[in-house]
C-alpha cells in the first residue's frame, strides 16, 4: 500500500551541503567497553551523512566496538534520526522502513495493528539497520530463523558513495554478506521486511525451575519442540549441587479468547541515573539475587498471560541499566556451540567457567536452528550461550580460554557482544566462511573504506 | 483537524506531525526538500494520517511562494484547522559572528519570513472562521539576551513579541495564537551540542504541544520546567549575566 503522493504546488531541489563536522565525543557500546573518541554525524537525512562516513552506527547497543569508529577521531554516521516508515501492508505485513526506525517504535506501532516483528532480540532499544547488520535472532530462532530470514530488501549506500538495492534476485551476493555483516558492506539506509501476524498483543507464558544444567538442557529440547518461544535464564556463579540451576521460560503468542480484551499498555521505563562505582556489584550479590529469583518462583510450573515487553525485554524495565557495571564496563560473551544437548562439549564449557572463576553475572542458554542466509551470521545449529562478564583484570584470558574451546569444537562467536577476541582465534573460528566475505569486501569496496574498530581488531583492516 | 505545517520534515516539526497523524488529523506538509517531504508524507500515511497527505514546496527564505504555497494547502485540506510553524534556522553565535550571510540568512528566516508568513497564515485562518489556531515555534532563547545565542536569541525575541501581539489583538475574535518556547530538545538541530540538564525528548514535547494547540493556550514552555528555568533567567540580575558564561 504505497500511499499516492503529488506535489501539489511546484518546487526545486535545494542545494545540499554536508553539516558542519560534529564535535569530537567520547563513543562507547552498550558494555562501556572499550571507549574511544570519534565523531558522529547526526541527520534526519541518513542518506547525505552517509556520505564519506566509514561506519554507520544506530543506538549503540551492541555490547562492544562493532559500532565504533575504526580510527580514533574518525566520523561515523548516526542512523537515529532517520526513523521514518515508508511503507506498511496492513494486508500482507510488508514494512520499509528507514533504518534509524527503532524496534520499540516499531512495535507499539504494529502490535496494535495485529503484526509483530518475526524475530526480535532481548532489548527494543535496537535499529532495523542493527538488526540487519548482527542478523538479530530470538528466542524463536529454531522455528523463525534469523532476522535476516525476513528481510526482502535492503538500500545500501556503497563504500564508493553509490546507492542500490540488493535483495535476493539482485546483488545476492552483497545482499547476504549484509545480513549479519555488522554494517562492514555498505551503509544500511532502508529495511524492507515481512512482519509476523499475531492472534493477540499478549504472549502466553509458562515458566519452571530446573534443578540442574543438564536438566536445562533437555528441557530446552523438550520445550523447543512445542514452543516457538524458549529461553534459559541460568545460575552459574552458585557453588555446589545447584551450580548450572535456572529456569525455563516458554511462550507463545495468546489466540484472542485467552487474552485481555484490551491493549497490553506500555509502560515508560525509568533511567538509572548515574553511572554506579565499578565496584558497587559485587558477586555476592549477583548471587544472593540469583539464589532469590530461583526460590521466589517456587516449584510448580507457573502460567501467566505476559505483556510482550516483559516477556521479549525483562532488562528494557530500566533505561541505561548498563551504568550498574562501572566505568570499567562489561562485556557480553556470547557463543554457539553445535550439536545435540546432549553432547559432552556442553559439560565442558561449564566446567571451563568453573575452573576459570569466571564471575558470570547472568548466563542466559538458548536453542540455535538451522543457519541463515547471511555469509556470516552468527546462529547455527546448537545451543548459545550469553554471559555477562564485568570487565577486570581476567576477563581476556577468560575471553580467550572461552575461544579455544569454540574452535576446538567447531562453534563460533557472536560479533554484536564481542570486544576481546583476538584475530587469529576468530580467523579459526571463520576459517570456512571469512573468505568469501572478505571476497563481497573486495567486490565492493577494495580500499576499505568502510571499517569499525571490530573490523580493524578481527578482520585484519587498517586503522 | 486540518493542519497545514512548514517544516515538518525535521526535528520537532516531524515530531508534532506525527502525534497529529497518529490521532487521524489530515495534514498537509510545506517544505523545501520535495524528496524528504514524500518520505515524511508516506511516514505520516503508516502512522494513521487521514486522508492522502498533502506536501506543498515552499522555502521559508523565499517569502513570494507563501502566498501560493498556503492557498495550495487549503485546498488540499478542503479547509484549515490550524496552521503550525516549526521551520527556522540554528547556528551557534560563532558561526553568525563569523559568517554575514549566514546572518543575514537566519535573521531573515527566524523573524522577518516568519512573520511574513505568519500574517498571510492569520488571514486565512480568520478567513475559514472562529477558533482556528496559529501554532509557531519560536524559543526560550527570546525570553532574555544570553551570550552563546544572541543573533538567535534575539530574532526569537522578535518573533515572541510578534505573537504575544497577536494574541492581545485576536483573541477569541477568530484567532487562537498559540506561542511554543522549547528549551533544550533533542534533535537534529541540537546534534553535536552539549547536552544541558532537563533536556526534552522530541515525542513527549510534540504531545504538549498538541495539548497546548488543542486547548488554544497562549505561551506553552516544554518541556515544561523550562518555564520556571526562564523565569529564574530573568530575574537574574544584569551584572550576573554579564559575568556568566550563560
Amino acid at each position: 500500500m504505497e500511499p499516492t503522493l503529488r506535489v501539489i504546488h511546484g518546487g526545486k531541489e535545494p542545494a545540499r551541503e554536508l553539516p558542519a563536522e560534529p564535535p569530537p565525543s567520547e563513543l562507547s557500546g552498550w558494555g562501556m567497553y572499550p571507549r574511544v573518541q570519534g565523531r558522529q554525524r547526526l541527520s534526519e537525512n541518513l542518506e547525505r551523512i552517509t556520505e564519506g562516513a566509514t561506519l554507520t552506527r544506530g543506538l549503540g547497543r551492541s555490547y562492544g566496538d562493532a559500532s565504533l569508529p575504526g580510527a580514533p577521531g574518525a566520523t561515523v554516521a548516526g542512523s537515529v534520526l532517520a526513523d521514518r516508515l515508508l511503507a506498511f501492508d496492513r494486508e500482507t505485513g510488508l514494512v520499509r522502513a528507514e533504518a534509524g526506525v527503532t524496534l520499540m517504535r516499531l512495535n507499539r506501532l504494529s502490535l496494535p495493528r495485529g503484526w509483530f516483528v518475526p524475530v526480535t532480540p532481548g532489548t527494543h532499544w535496537v535499529t532495523l539497520g542493527g538488526m540487519v547488520a548482527a542478523d538479530v535472532h530470538g528466542k524463536n530462532h529454531h522455528v523463525a530463523g534469523t532476522f535476516g530470514e525476513h528481510v526482502r530488501s535492503l538500500r545500501l549506500r556503497l563504500a564508493d558513495g553509490r546507492r542500490i538495492e540488493v535483495s535476493d534476485e539482485h546483488e545476492r551476493a552483497l545482499f547476504r554478506a549484509t545480513l549479519g555483516g555488522m554494517g562492514l558492506t555498505g551503509h544500511i539506509l532502508e529495511v524492507t521486511f515481512q512482519m509476523a501476524r499475531v492472534p493477540s498483543p499478549w504472549i502466553w507464558q509458562e515458566s519452571e525451575q530446573v534443578a540442574s544444567f543438564e536438566a536445562i538442557l533437555e528441557r530446552l529440547a523438550d520445550a523447543g519442540r512445542d514452543w516457538p518461544y524458549t529461553v534459559c535464564w541460568n545460575d552459574l556463579l552458585n557453588d555446589g549441587p545447584g551450580l548450572g540451576r535456572g529456569l525455563i521460560v516458554r511462550g507463545r503468542w495468546a489466540e484472542p479468547g485467552e487474552a485481555p480484551a484490551r491493549r497490553p499498555p506500555w509502560r515508560s521505563a525509568p533511567t538509572l541515573p548515574l553511572l554506579l562505582p565499578s565496584w558497587a556489584l559485587q558477586p555476592w550479590m549477583v548471587r544472593v539475587h540469583n539464589l532469590a529469583r530461583y526460590l521466589a518462583h517456587g516449584a510448580r510450573v507457573r502460567h501467566a498471560i505476559a505483556h510482550p515487553e516483559t516477556f521479549f525485554y525483562p532488562l528494557d524495565v530500566v533505561r541505561e541499566w548498563n551504568r550498574l557495571y562501572g566505568r570499567r564496563g562489561f562485556i557480553q560473551y556470547q557463543a554457539v556451540l553445535p550439536g545435540p544437548h546432549d553432547h559432552p562439549r556442553h559439560r565442558q564449557l561449564i566446567a571451563t567457567l568453573r575452573r576459570r572463576r569466571g564471575d558470570v553475572y547472568l548466563c542466559v542458554i538458548k536453542d540455535c536452528g538451522a543457519e541463515g542466509r547471511g555469509l556470516l551470521s552468527f546462529p547455527r545449529p546448537g545451543v548459545s550461550y550469553a554471559l555477562d562478564l564485568p570487565v577486570g583484570r581476567g576477563t581476556q584470558s577468560l575471553v580467550d580460554a572461552l575461544n579455544e574451546l569454540v574452535i576446538a569444537e567447531g562453534g563460533r562467536i557472536y560479533l554484536a557482544k564481542d570486544a576481546l577476541t583476538r584475530a587469529e582465534h576468530f580467523r579459526a573460528m571463520e576459517r570456512d566462511r571469512l573468505p568469501a566475505f572478505q571476497a563481497v569486501r573486495d567486490t565492493w569496496d577494495p580500499e576499505r573504506r568502510l571499517k569499525s574498530a571490530l573490523s580493524v581488531r578481527l578482520f585484519g583492516d587498517a586503522p | 483537524m486540518k493542519v497545514a505545517l512548514l517544516g515538518a520534515s525535521k526535528g520537532m516539526g516531524r515530531a508534532v506531525a506525527r502525534v497529529l497523524a497518529e490521532r487521524g488529523d489530515t495534514l498537509c506538509l510545506l517544505g523545501r526538500d520535495r524528496g524528504e517531504l514524500e518520505r515524511c508524507a508516506a511516514d505520516l500515511a503508516v502512522r494513521g494520517a487521514a486522508g492522502e497527505v498533502g506536501i506543498v514546496a515552499c522555502d521559508l527564505l523565499e517569502p513570494s511562494g507563501f502566498a501560493p504555497a498556503l492557498d495550495a494547502a487549503v485546498r488540499h485540506l478542503g479547509g484549515l484547522d490550524a496552521v503550525v510553524v516549526t521551520a527556522g534556522l540554528f547556528a551557534t553565535q560563532e558561526q553568525l559572528e563569523r559568517d554575514a550571510g549566514l546572518r543575514a540568512r537566519l535573521l531573515a528566516a527566524d523573524f522577518a519570513n516568519t512573520v511574513q508568513f505568519c500574517e498571510l497564515a492569520r488571514e486565512r485562518l480568520m478567513a475559514a472562521g472562529g477558533g482556528r489556531r496559529l501554532c509557531v515555534f519560536s524559543s526560550v532563547a527570546g525570553d532574555r539576551a544570553r551570550k552563546p545565542v544572541i543573533l538567535y536569541g534575539a530574532a526569537k525575541a522578535g518573533l515572541s513579541h510578534y505573537l504575544t501581539g497577536l494574541d492581545h489583538k485576536f483573541a477569541g475574535d477568530g484567532l487562537k495564537v498559540v506561542l511554543v518556547k522549547p528549551g533544550f530538545v533533542k534533535t537534529g538541530m541540537t546534534a553535536g551540542l552539549p547536552t544541558p540538564p532537563f533536556a526534552g525528548e522530541p515525542e513527549a514535547v510534540a504531545r504538549r504541544v498538541v495539548r497546548a494547540l488543542d486547548r488554544g493556550t497562549p505561551v506553552v514552555y516544554a518541556p515544561a520546567i523550562w518555564r520556571w528555568i526562564m523565569l529564574a533567567i530573568r530575574l537574574l540580575p544584569r551584572a550576573v549575566m554579564r559575568r556568566i558564561g550563560f
